[in-house]
């Protein structure tokens, strides 16, 4: 058969010398390797001890944005929905009511808003199209889970803490 | 009619024979396509409607063939009628790119440009106007015109502040409906769509303004908030309406009829008007026969998600393991949005806080 490269070489069919008998010397080469790679610079850091630094573009778990007065950003304006390729933004707008001026910026609101975490495919898009800079994907991993219904991330999920009324909590 | 003499003239190098009388506009859409000159306040149905917005502005390089003198300024082609060897330039002239790109800005000055809260946003003339033809930035840097809240009724919600005054909705209640009840008060800067003292437009076919409004000044009370115009599907339907033809497009979601409006051509202009009955409270699916899915242009953001002609796969899981797959999450369980108690399609204003407040 024709060769395809030149890069194979022929397996060397000769009978085994005394030296590659006994296996010894394979025995300490191999064990060379292995203790050479003790001293060499280790691959893995112990996790949740240690962290390793994020790329700056780095897209983990999503928030939604409150403004300076801790009014809700969103206006439920569904382009997030639109940009997403996975499909795994939904939401329900509704009108503001006069009093809740110090909940929501624009006169119209998500009164619901969710991720399906289960769905997201964590690429930035819906983060790129929001025109009122409320979704952001954080630094944060997305959390694993036992069940799936805990990856519904729901609007109290997502929204990050009041700067006033709210303590951060950690 | 037909003996009026038939006039050629020549847009963008594509010459067409019209009947005299004709303006440049209308023998541009009787050719189609890109040499048509964009308007906004021009509307076929409406008498006296155009000249207004300046949109539609071309340059008529040869007069006649009497006169071939090109005309000294660019010309609003919704208002001049075509002469005999007339020559017009569209798309093919600088100035005519430039003073539209112009006019979009004078159009945007006092546009609030909120179109993440405007309902007309995916359907707006003035959205698609300046993204074909706008600058993306303004050089305008005082503040812009912003009016009080007025309530016209339960059925149509006026944003003064998105006008462009076009006056196609003083056209549509004047020649459409038995009394018109609203019009522009005030002069210049100051003009304003206003009803007089506050009083709330129930004309039979006044719901006919939102289908008119280029923008987002007039739009559908009962639809308000309650879906973007992209993630519902629109479908043409018909019923027998003693007022109206009853032929309208309905938006639909799932089972939902979230909006009806009138059915719209490919210039965005109504083709039959429709009554308020049909309009805003024929809500349900039983009231409609339902024709089919309407034709969307693929360009636009209303075509997307809709797969046309893609058949569903046949599923043998069941068959092959002899009982039904278990679920290993029904998403209606979990999820908050799309509850079936909270219909908001049948809210008839937008959704409040106090709305969602049911437990479930």
């Amino acid at each position: 058969m024709e060769k395809l490269t030149n890069r194979s070489a022929p397996v060397n069919r000769d009978p085994m010398t005394f030296g590659e008998k006994i296996y010894l010397p394979a025995i300490a080469k191999g064990l060379s390797i292995t203790i050479g790679h003790i001293f060499k610079k280790k691959a893995t850091v112990s996790y949740p001890e240690e962290k390793r630094p994020f790329s700056p573009v780095f897209r983990g778990l999503h928030v939604l944005n409150r403004d300076e007065e801790g009014r809700e950003r969103c206006t439920a304006c569904g382009l997030c929905a639109l940009a997403c390729p996975a499909e795994a933004i939904t939401m329900e707008a509704a009108e503001r009511k006069p009093g809740e001026e110090n909940l929501y910026r624009e006169e119209k609101y998500a009164a619901k808003y969710e991720i399906n975490m289960l769905r997201c495919i964590f690429c930035g898009y819906c983060e790129e199209a929001c025109p009122k800079d409320a979704v952001y994907l954080s630094e944060t991993i997305m959390p694993t889970n036992y069940t799936r219904d805990s990856f519904i991330y729901k609007k109290e999920d997502l929204l990050i803490p009041h700067p006033k009324m709210q303590q951060e909590t950690k | 009619m037909s003996e009026q003499p038939k006039f050629k003239v020549t847009i963008d190098n594509i010459t067409v024979e019209v009947p005299a009388g004709t303006t440049i506009l209308n023998a541009a859409r009787m050719i189609g396509g890109e040499v048509t000159p964009p308007a906004m306040c021009y509307y076929s149905k409406l008498e006296g409607s155009g000249g207004k917005c300046r949109t539609c502005l071309v340059e008529v390089s040869k007069g006649s063939e009497k006169d071939p003198r090109p005309m000294p300024k660019l010309v609003a082609s919704c208002r001049t009628t075509v002469m005999d060897g007339m020559e017009v330039k569209n798309i093919t002239s600088e100035k005519v790119l430039d003073a539209r790109k112009g006019v979009v800005e004078m159009l945007l000055i006092n546009h609030p440009l909120d179109c993440p809260v405007c309902d007309q946003a995916g359907e707006c003339h003035l959205q698609d106007l300046s993204y074909e033809h706008g600058a993306s930035g303004t050089r305008y840097e005082f503040d812009r015109r912003t009016f009080e809240k007025e309530d016209i009724g339960d059925y149509i919600s006026l944003h003064m502040t998105r006008c462009i005054l076009c006056y196609r909705c003083v056209f549509t209640a004047e020649q459409l409906t038995q009394r018109r009840e609203h019009g522009i008060l005030e002069r210049g800067d100051h003009a304003e769509i206003s009803t007089l003292l506050g009083k709330s437009l129930d004309n039979e076919f006044i719901g006919n303004v939102i289908d008119v409004c280029p923008v987002g000044a007039l739009t559908d009370k009962t639809f308000r908030f309650k879906n973007r115009v992209w993630f519902t599907k629109p479908v043409d339907a018909h019923c027998s309406c003693t007022k109206c033809s009853g032929k309208v497009r309905l938006w639909m979601r799932g089972d939902e009829v979230f909006r009806v409006t009138a059915r719209k051509d490919k210039w965005g202009e109504v083709e039959e008007f429709i009554c308020n009955d049909c309009r805003f409270h024929r809500k349900s699916v039983s009231d409609w026969t339902i024709e089919g899915p309407s034709k969307i242009d693929r360009h636009s953001v209303i075509s997307q998600g809709h797969y046309v002609g893609t058949k569903k796969q046949p599923v043998y899981i069941d068959k092959v393991i002899g009982k039904d797959p278990k679920l290993l999450m029904d998403i209606h369980k979990v999820s908050d949005v799309n509850r079936p108690e909270i219909e908001l399609s049948k809210i008839d204003g937008p959704a409040h806080s106090d709305d969602f407040k049911k437990d479930r």
